[in-house]
């Protein structure tokens, strides 16, 4: 009998015209797509420095700040602003070849898990707190939350604005970038921190574990389309945004979990690009598409 | 190498007279408490094409560094186009060694090239025609112009080469530095390469400068040499350099010059 229960729990909701213009949806929509922006304008450049690992890693030290400031009873975004800053400065302090940021990034990771298994175990409260860290829970962004992502996201796109050519120069080209007077750690250390800052945005939306999904995805299903940095900006946050909106639209439809439908449709947004465009990825693009 | 000309004309088109573009005046290098060279005396005229041969370790991309205002000297002094030098130069262009192995698919070849010209803009601010005209004419001019659209991860290794010295040029440097830059090509690109420096020397007047393992594929076209020899750099003319026991000295086993009935030459190891 227990087949049927689960799924008319998760069935065509008749009602959900009421669910999807309800207060709490407009909050969820205007928080993810905020997300999904800031996401999007930085993923290009965590593939391109191959930072797709320390950007998971970071949703994972993220999540002891998390379950501390329930501990102590501050705003969870500043706990998972605290330990991810902390986290991404300590990654790029410690490890600057490839070889050498695996393994800090997996040091550190370890060490904030521990902290985070401590920090549960002190708190009994809540629980339903932790899985809102680890899965995110888009239907409980507060006011206060959507003032918070609106500061980070804009207060990102201006410093992109600034630093986006020398910070591709360097990115891409690191020796050259130096020896032409790029502040090369300089701006290392900025991106580190602006990653930082979406994880800690994203984490509230997708969650911890689910994290990848809004954060790296769609950057590279644009990568996989189109290599012109401001043309995979665009597509990845086009991505992005589709996907937040869509599975909110589906997960009021259907009664489904959102973080669970909006990694799916990157999922599949990404799989579509890398099976239609893996062939062309040496092909020339047309310059039309500027 | 037969369709080269031979060494009989060994500084086409340098002016010995000309001023020197890079000058070390007794000039050491440390990297913290290890000297890596010192006592070093070279000055290298504007126009020329200079190899840099050492064995491993000597201090030959060091070099290179110290040009770009990377590293100081700890003693003496270096001026580079009559300046100290200082890093962010923009008479300087530079290609790394192993340029291409950390680009992934990432990137299009004319986008690494534009970098060259705006990578070190702040803020966003438009690529105008009249960067856009550049970028064309230094990618035409490397002969990289066909590919350009292409990411770089499916470019064969002496196309990325290309757009690596590309990059370099699209900034109008009066001095091109290259740190291996005919390692992992085969001979035909090799040679292809070796007559693209050679075009960028005539044309251009530009100094270039070429750190290398192997001499060969260069000598057709070299006008001197800086060799790192027990420790300290020395310039001289091709010619001079190209000699048995000053090559066998300075690798540190048997190096023969050989000459062919059609008046090349190329060095052989061994016996």
């Amino acid at each position: 009998m227990r087949g049927p229960v689960v799924l008319a729990r998760i069935g065509y909701q008749p009602n959900w015209p009421d669910v999807f213009s309800a207060g709490f949806m407009r909050s969820a929509m205007i928080g993810g797509v905020l997300v999904a922006l800031a996401a999007g304008l930085l993923g290009y450049f965590v593939i391109v420095r191959q930072h797709a690992f320390a950007a998971h890693a970071l949703a994972h030290i993220g999540f002891p700040g998390a379950t501390g400031a329930i501990l102590i009873g501050v705003p969870v975004t500043l706990g998972l602003a605290v330990f991810c800053v902390g986290g991404a400065l300590a990654i790029s302090l410690l490890g600057k070849r490839l070889a050498e940021r695996e393994i800090a990034t997996g040091t550190v990771l370890a060490l904030a898990t521990g902290l985070g298994v401590l920090f549960n175990s002190m708190t009994t409260r809540n629980a339903n707190s932790v899985t809102n860290v680890l899965f995110g829970n888009l239907l409980a962004i507060s006011t206060q939350q959507l003032w918070t992502f609106g500061l980070f996201t804009v207060g990102l796109a201006v410093v992109l604005a600034v630093v986006s050519r020398p910070l591709v120069f360097a990115s891409v080209n690191p020796e050259v970038a130096e020896a032409r007077g790029v502040p090369v750690r300089f701006l290392g250390a900025v991106f580190m921190v602006a990653l930082a800052l979406v994880i800690t945005m994203a984490v509230q939306v997708v969650g911890t574990l689910l994290l990848f999904g809004l954060v790296v995805t769609p950057a590279a299903a644009a990568l996989a389309i189109t290599a012109r940095p401001a043309m995979v900006a665009v597509l990845s946050t086009v991505f992005g945004v589709v996907c937040v909106l869509v599975g909110l639209l589906l997960a009021a439809m259907f009664n489904l979990p959102p973080s669970f439908v909006i990694v799916t449709l990157s999922f599949l947004i990404w799989l579509a690009a890398i099976i239609v465009w893996r062939d062309r990825q040496g092909g020339e693009v047309p310059t039309s598409i500027a | 190498m037969a369709e080269h000309e031979g060494h009989e004309h060994p500084n086409p088109g340098v002016d010995p007279g000309a001023p020197a573009v890079i000058e070390l005046r007794g000039a050491s290098v440390a990297r913290g408490s290890r000297t890596i060279w010192e006592h070093g005396d070279i000055a290298i005229p504007r126009g020329s094409l200079v190899v840099v041969i050492g064995p491993n370790g000597s201090g030959k991309t060091t070099l290179l560094q110290v040009v770009l205002g990377l590293l100081p000297v700890s003693e003496g002094s270096i001026a580079v186009l009559g300046d100290s030098p200082r890093r962010g130069d923009p008479r300087i262009g530079y290609v790394p060694q192993n340029y291409t192995a950390a680009i992934g698919s990432a990137v299009r070849a004319r986008d690494l090239v534009g970098l060259g010209l705006t990578g070190t803009r702040w803020g966003l601010g438009r690529v105008g025609a009249e960067d856009r005209d550049r970028i064309d004419s230094t990618l035409d001019a490397v002969g990289a112009l066909p590919f350009a659209e292409r990411r770089m991860s499916t470019l064969s290794g002496g196309q990325q080469q290309r757009v690596a010295i590309a990059q370099a040029l699209v900034g109008r440097p009066e001095v091109l530095l290259l740190d291996e830059p005919l390692a992992n090509l085969d001979m035909r690109n090799q040679n292809e390469v070796v007559e693209l420096l050679e075009t960028i020397r005539s044309d251009g007047d530009m100094t270039v400068m070429v750190v290398a393992h192997d001499l060969n594929p260069l000598l057709s076209v070299l006008t001197g040499a800086v060799y790192l020899l027990d420790g300290h750099p020395h310039y001289a003319a091709i010619d001079e350099v190209v000699d048995e026991d000053l090559l066998t000295h300075l690798y540190g086993t048997r190096v023969r010059v050989v000459h062919t009935p059609q008046g090349d030459m190329f060095t052989r190891s061994g016996r």
